[in-house]
């Protein structure tokens, strides 16, 4: 992006790199957001090849192989069924991922919007969709994700839906302040004055501007949505079986903790490193962004 | 002052009956009702009937949900139907276990969190902060079944030091309960410590730089003096939230833990509640645990009020 601007007659051109390559730069400084990158990148590589590297069929039992200690064969040994534990944990957290991701865009999309539309319309509106937000934000989150998944179903596009309605409204909130940020600030006003319609000033002047906030915390709710999804997994609310998952599998796998503990650590292992990584990189992104992460709990 | 308290009390109890109304909508959301599901297989036409008649389930939903308003009120919070008792005495011990659980993990979670805090702040960017932050993080994200299995592997099964399961009846006596959950509370503490730390550390650093702490020390102050008399009291304030924030969340999603370690609490007897779909008990337990998350939130909002002046004359 360049800039023309009139100094003492001369014209003066101040080269100014996009926002995004300079986050970008800030980032790749930060060895915590670079190892947490890594980690995401090789978590979503893995994703997709995953089904094309396993060693063995995750869903292949084994009679006479059951609860074996890893070996060259079985890297983190075998479950109760005999199933590999090493090709399980490779293509385990798959839906999780898949799940994830899209609900994370989802709540973007929807806690966004109508956060900023709550921000900018102001009045009773504002004032009654709060309550109902601040309604939802008291009930417990594992009562509500158990609830819906109850009435409607494990699959995974419910969950999908799910995850990016329950975490959506986590976001109005956030949105919604940054937006209070902005709707006094001259740009905004000036476009009242102009005359622009609402759906203008809401996506071309206020979206943008609230856009880094929504993508920080969006980074941090992606971390806590697989926090939720793998919880739901393990009290058995997860993706049906045959299907791997990570949270299925620590459950099931508890049962022989004791003689086969990779069984659970293999998992375990996965899910931690996938949940660390995105947490250390939207901390840095957040930096990165010149953003002071929101500190609160999940809710 | 006192409207701004009113006006909280009022916005407390308002959300709370949108709670109570949200709740009731999704659980009449899921497909069935307590009757097929307590029948289970075994139910036939005339039983269910039978069942419906005795429970008032053939009543339309907004008859049902002002019936159960009104009996709230009056501190009548129903009777369960699967379980066949009044939702006060199936929630009653569950709930005193879960408490006790919580208390313990802030006893011991609160303080460590504010020492580790400070000193995390102090040491920014140094060692003992980087190590401290790094496990707060790993504290902070891990799933709590993940680090809770790791805990009874660690400390149940490798070393034989504490039971892997709580196993107590959920009438217990407290004394009777503690020596069988000290790995329950060690993983609460861990995750609650990790949450509250990291803001700690990251106020006490805001803090640390404010002119006045400078001042302190140039004058001469001694450090520990700075820390504890100067600094500590400004950071405490906005990590008051936080706190409670925290002990609401915990005692939301305390459910998993509860699971893991087989916990008689009101978490896991939330899960059960949601199976059977026992309406009353599940409303009960949503506005007991949504109550304490309104309630905790109100008292950390008047006493951030009440501890910091410039705030009074403000509104909202």
């Amino acid at each position: 992006m360049t800039a023309d601007t009139q100094v003492a007659g001369q014209s003066v051109v101040i080269k100014r790199r996009s926002p995004l390559l300079e986050t970008w730069d800030n980032l790749r400084r930060s060895w915590s957001g670079m190892i947490g990158l890594t980690l995401i990148v090789l978590h979503l590589v893995l994703a997709l090849i995953s089904p094309l590297i396993v060693p063995h069929d995750p869903l292949e039992m084994n009679s006479k192989n059951r609860s074996v200690a890893p070996s060259m064969e079985h890297w983190f040994g075998t479950d109760k069924l005999g199933r590999d534990v090493f090709s399980r944990s490779l293509v385990g957290g798959r839906v999780a991922l898949a799940v994830t991701v899209l609900a994370t865009a989802l709540a973007m999309t929807w806690g966004g919007l109508s956060g900023i539309l709550m921000g900018f319309l102001g009045g009773w509106v504002d004032e009654v969709a709060l309550r109902i937000v601040d309604a939802l934000l008291a009930i417990p989150w594992l009562l509500v994700l158990l609830i819906i998944v109850s009435a409607f179903g494990t699959d995974a596009w419910i969950q999908t839906l799910t995850f990016g309605f329950t975490y959506g409204y986590t976001m109005i909130r956030v949105a919604r302040a940054a937006t209070l940020d902005y709707v006094t600030h001259d740009f905004v006003l000036s476009a009242r004055a102009r005359g622009e319609r609402k759906q203008t000033i809401v996506l071309k002047e206020l979206f943008p501007n609230v856009r880094d906030v929504l993508l920080v915390d969006g980074a941090m709710n992606w971390s806590w949505m697989l926090l939720g999804f793998s919880s739901l997994s393990f009290l058995g609310f997860g993706v049906p079986p045959p299907t791997p998952d990570w949270g299925y599998m620590i459950a099931i796998n508890r049962e022989i903790l004791a003689n086969q503990p990779w069984a659970v650590f293999g998992p375990a292992l996965m899910l931690s490193t996938l949940i660390v990584g995105i947490n250390l990189f939207a901390d840095a992104f957040a930096k990165a962004m010149g953003l002071d992460r929101s500190q609160g709990a999940p809710v | 002052m006192t409207m701004l308290i009113a006006r909280r009390f009022l916005l407390a109890i308002i959300t709370l009956f949108i709670i109570s109304l949200l709740v009731f909508i999704g659980i009449e959301a899921l497909p069935g009702d307590a009757a097929t599901a307590y029948l289970g297989q075994s139910a036939t036409e005339e039983s269910l009937k039978a069942l419906r008649e005795e429970f008032g389930l053939n009543a339309p939903a907004h008859q049902r949900y002002l019936t159960w308003l009104g009996n709230f009120l009056h501190g009548d919070m129903g009777e369960s139907m699967a379980r066949r008792k009044p939702v006060s005495e199936v929630i009653g011990n569950q709930f005193r276990n879960t408490v006790v659980l919580a208390v313990a993990a802030s006893i011991f979670g609160i303080p460590l969190a504010i020492v580790l805090g400070v000193l995390t702040g102090l040491t920014r960017d140094k060692w003992p902060d980087f190590v401290l932050s790094f496990l707060a993080i790993l504290g902070m994200t891990l799933p709590g079944f993940v680090t809770a299995t790791v805990l009874v592997y660690l400390f149940s099964i490798r070393v034989k030091w504490f039971p892997a399961i709580a196993m107590v009846p959920s009438d217990a006596s407290v004394s009777e309960v503690l020596p069988t959950i000290i790995l329950p509370i060690i993983t609460l503490t861990l995750v609650m410590t990790a949450h509250i730390l990291r803001l700690v550390r990251t106020s006490m650093i805001d803090v640390l730089a404010g002119d006045y702490v400078q001042m302190a020390h140039l004058k001469g102050v001694p450090l520990a003096r700075v820390i504890f008399l100067h600094a500590l009291p400004n950071a405490m304030l906005p990590t008051i939230n936080v706190i409670a924030l925290t002990i609401a969340w915990l005692l939301g999603g305390v459910a998993i833990i509860e699971t893991v370690f087989n916990y008689p609490g009101i978490g896991k007897l939330m899960i059960n509640a949601i199976g059977d779909q026992d309406l009353a008990l599940v409303q009960a337990i949503a506005m007991i645990l949504a109550g304490i998350y309104v309630g905790v939130n109100l008292i950390a909002d008047l006493l951030t009020l009440f501890l910091n002046p410039r705030l009074r004359t403000m509104r909202r």
